[in-house]
């Protein structure tokens, strides 16, 4: 059976700003399920899904400790699609813009992203099937 | 000094905050002694629909355990004492029923905003 083609996704938003980021998350981890191999490029406010020092935190609105809060955190949604892929004999490229990351601060990533720069993604969209956008609104 | 919170731009990043940001705010400023309420407009109309049920998010080997449950935070924004309004022809415009919408939300029509937004000394849009 022939291996779908590769798709590369641009992702814009910050984390915990808009519902399209949790939309992003389910596309790709779709793609995977799928057996396409991702790119993603991580431009402007993205650039923080996959900063290494994302934190849970209790919730006294809630009601609940910081374990039983469980607090979503992109940068265990980009861990747990790497994972995903590895299981699957999958590719996942995550490349974050480095001008990006410098203006917020932050360079410190999980494991399995890098930084790059527009020259990427142009290389990313030129060896994927189609590119998706998915741009702050 | 009472304040109204407007919210009209819904859904916004409740799966990874586990609520609405506007909400969870109020919620916090409330306990801390603040004189609110809230006007539901646009698509957080939809805020008030009382049988949402938005579990079952799951990333790779990642399981969401603590899905928003977005009408009972205003359920219990209603038990502070925190009044909760909805703009009812939004509620028209989208085909939702009275019927389906969490107890208590009191609805006010467009043509009677302005008379409802004199009421408040100070708001706040979001």
């Amino acid at each position: 059976m022939t291996k779908p083609p590769p798709l590369t996704f641009v992702l814009m938003d910050a984390p915990f700003e808009s519902d399209r980021t949790t939309t992003a998350f389910r596309l790709l981890d779709a793609a995977l399920e799928q057996g396409h191999d991702i790119n993603v490029f991580a431009y402007e406010g993205a650039v923080a899904l996959s900063f290494a020092r994302q934190a849970r935190h209790a919730n006294a609105v809630h009601g609940r400790n910081e374990g039983d809060e469980a607090h979503p955190l992109a940068r265990e949604w980009i861990a747990a699609l790497l994972q995903k892929a590895e299981t699957k004999g999958l590719k996942v490229d995550w490349v974050n813009c480095g001008l990006c990351v410098d203006e917020r601060g932050v360079a410190e990533t999980i494991g399995g992203v890098r930084r790059g720069g527009p020259p990427d993604f142009w290389a990313m969209a030129e060896r994927a099937a189609n590119t998706l956008v998915i741009a702050t609104r | 000094m009472l304040t109204l919170q407007i919210v009209e731009t819904a859904y916004r990043a409740t799966l990874e905050e586990q609520d609405d940001p506007v909400v969870w705010i109020t919620h916090a400023m409330r306990s801390a002694g603040a004189e609110l309420a809230v006007l539901l407009r646009g698509n957080a109309v939809n805020y008030a629909v009382a049988g949402q049920d938005c579990s079952g998010l799951q990333l790779g080997s990642w399981t969401q355990a603590q899905p928003p449950r977005l009408a009972a935070d205003l359920s219990s924004l209603l038990a502070k004492g925190v009044e909760v309004l909805a703009v009812e022809d939004d509620l028209v415009d989208r085909g939702i029923g009275k019927a389906t919408l969490t107890q208590g939300i009191q609805l006010v029509t467009r043509a009677r905003l302005a008379e409802v937004l004199e009421r408040f000394p100070r708001i706040w849009h979001w």
